[in-house]
């Protein structure tokens, strides 16, 4: 069974169409490449899945369920967590504390014992503490667990919105542009971290990204849209070697040029 | 002596009030305009039990406590459900404070305009104390929980907290209600200490002046609205004798502060031994989060 289908999604912003009767389904452990020239709507896409957006059009299944009534805040619970293409983390809180927040349900206390702060509350925090401590681990920000999330570099903040994601113990990652500002090392760097959480943590991973050697290594798949509709959905040798890619990223006249 | 002891009882009762504000606006980010209607609302609760119902002044605070509680949940419900436009709680607290002071201007159990002459006077000095120690520390609990921890993500960003599977409306309505609970409890030491209320001693320079000790002294921070609310009594106290410059000073202060520390004095850091040694380690002050923690 697919963990996600979208059937026929539509999305229009007033006259805008972002998305354009979008169909794919992902199976379960499976890593996709969402590709597409700026503003062919691939954002777009993981804000519907994640219910930041209602569809215009279409439904949205995650193991099966229509997720689309649902509200962000339980489908996030449901399973599906993402990063941000503008990164956004919360700033004025510490790397640490980053990932503490979004561990709050392991947090047992109550607001009473809060306020008395009871013997449960210390440690339910130490044991917070210890928890983030293990996902910056993962993403090699441990030596950071006391700076602002703010003060880090783009690199290590994306990082760090990687570990966040994880933290929330999602079968489906949403991944927007994870190399971005990256240099050469850096996404190389990247490309094994996503390769180790997605065996560590059984992910089915979606990966929006503009760097292609990136979305070479790690997705066997490739989902190629522009202008909101969907140009071909298949194996990574196929997209490769499809000319109307080459088309929709340069233009028509630059790939006749490539071409001959 | 007498008069000094009552200043220091006036700032640690406002204490009390802005370190409750503290968490609703430094923390989670959301302006009111209407605070110092839950310090009324308090005021009256309590005044009223101990004056007509010989209520013990303890339940009494905690009465009024509850009350201001209860009408923030109501005028809550409707106005933070907008999840992600905090201004409209701001505007609709606006016209709050204004409603609940003509309410009471009119109500009979209340003495309308005239106001509560002859209220006991339960509020010395060593209550006061003992209460805004404790009100202080169970907001330093709160802050450095998972709930203030939540509230700060959704001030940062209400998006990505929300993404993060946090229920922004929940974290938003606790911290109002927190909030007017701490406003409820300072107007009801306020009544008891003045032993006369009235409804113009609740007007909105009184959330003004609350509002603004939260922003001077640093939005996400506790020590720094408390250094700030005992400068806004203290120092037009002190220069009582140039009255007709209170307010100039008043205002004077603020805009240096504006100009000079424009998030607040303490920004989004405590005031704690810690900070001091920081002092000499610059660098690590500046990168630290550490500073947060008191
Ligand atoms: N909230 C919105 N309101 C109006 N238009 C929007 C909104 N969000 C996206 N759009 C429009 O939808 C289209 C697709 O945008 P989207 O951000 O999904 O593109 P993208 O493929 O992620 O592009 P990029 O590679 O630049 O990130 C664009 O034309 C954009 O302007
Ligand atoms: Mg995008």
């Amino acid at each position: 069974m697919s963990l996600l289908e979208l059937k026929n999604v539509t999305k229009c912003f007033g006259g805008i169409v972002a998305v354009k009767d979008l169909s794919f389904s992902l199976n379960d452990g499976e890593i996709a490449g969402l590709i597409g020239p700026n503003g062919a709507g691939k954002t777009t896409v993981f804000n519907l899945i994640t219910g930041v957006y209602k569809v215009t059009e279409g439904i949205i299944l995650f193991e099966g369920k229509d997720i689309n009534k649902c509200d962000p805040v339980s489908i996030v619970r449901g399973g599906i967590a993402r990063t941000f293409q503008n990164i956004r983390l919360f700033n004025k809180l510490s790397v640490m504390e980053n990932i503490k927040t979004v561990l709050f349900r392991e947090a047992n206390y109550n607001f009473a014992q809060v306020l008395m702060k009871t013997p449960k509350v210390v440690k339910m925090e130490r044991h917070l503490t210890e928890r983030s401590m293990e996902y910056l681990k993962v993403v090699g920000l441990e030596q950071y667990a006391n700076f602002r999330a703010d003060s880090l570099p783009y690199g290590l903040q994306r990082k760090l919105e990687i570990a966040r994601a994880l933290a929330l113990k999602p079968k489906l990652l949403l991944l927007d542009e994870p190399a971005a500002g990256m240099n050469p090392e850096e996404s190389l760097a990247l490309v094994d971290l996503i390769r180790y959480i997605k065996e560590q943590y059984n992910l089915t991973i979606i990966l929006i990204e503009h760097h292609m050697d990136v979305v070479m290594e790690l997705c066997p798949r490739i989902i190629v849209i522009n202008f909101g509709e969907l140009l071909i959905d298949g194996s990574k040798e196929k997209v490769q070697s499809d000319e109307r890619v080459l088309k929709a990223y340069l233009g028509e006249e630059y790939a006749n040029v490539a071409g001959n | 002596m007498e008069y000094i002891y009552g200043v220091i009882s006036v700032i640690g009762i406002e204490i009390i009030a802005t370190v409750g504000l503290s968490v609703f606006t430094g923390f989670t980010g959301l302006f009111s305009l209407g605070h110092a209607a839950f310090m009324a609302i308090g005021a009256y609760t309590a005044a009223i039990l101990t004056y007509f119902y010989n209520v013990p002044f303890i339940l009494a605070l905690l009465a009024g406590m509850l009350m201001s509680a209860l009408v923030s949940f109501v005028i809550g419900f409707p106005t933070l459900r907008a999840k992600l436009r905090g201004d409209y709680f701001a505007i609709a607290t606006l016209g709050f404070g204004e409603a609940i002071r003509v309410i009471l201007e009119n109500l009979s159990i209340t003495q309308g305009a005239r106001g509560l002459p002859g209220i006991s006077h339960f509020t010395t000095l060593p209550v006061v104390a003992i209460f805004s120690v404790i009100v202080v520390w169970m907001t330093r609990n709160f802050i450095l929980s998972k709930f203030g921890r939540n509230a700060i993500a959704v001030r940062e960003d209400a998006v990505a907290a929300e993404m993060a599977g946090i229920d922004i409306f929940r974290v938003r309505m606790l911290s109002l209600v927190y909030s007017a609970a701490c406003g409820g409890l300072a107007g009801g030491l306020f009544a008891h200490y003045l032993n006369f209320i009235q409804p113009a001693m609740f007007t909105s320079i009184l959330s003004t002046q609350l509002t603004s000790a939260v922003v001077a002294g640093g939005m996400g921070s506790l020590t720094g609205p408390i250094i700030a609310i005992s400068f806004f009594i203290a120092v037009p106290e002190v220069l009582r004798v140039a009255n007709m410059w209170r307010l100039v000073a008043y205002g004077l202060i603020l805009v240096l502060i504006m100009i000079y520390r424009p998030s607040g004095i303490m920004g989004y850091h405590e005031l704690s031994f810690a900070s001091f040694k920081n002092l000499f380690n610059r660098k690590a002050a500046n990168q630290s989060a550490g500073g947060r923690r008191m």
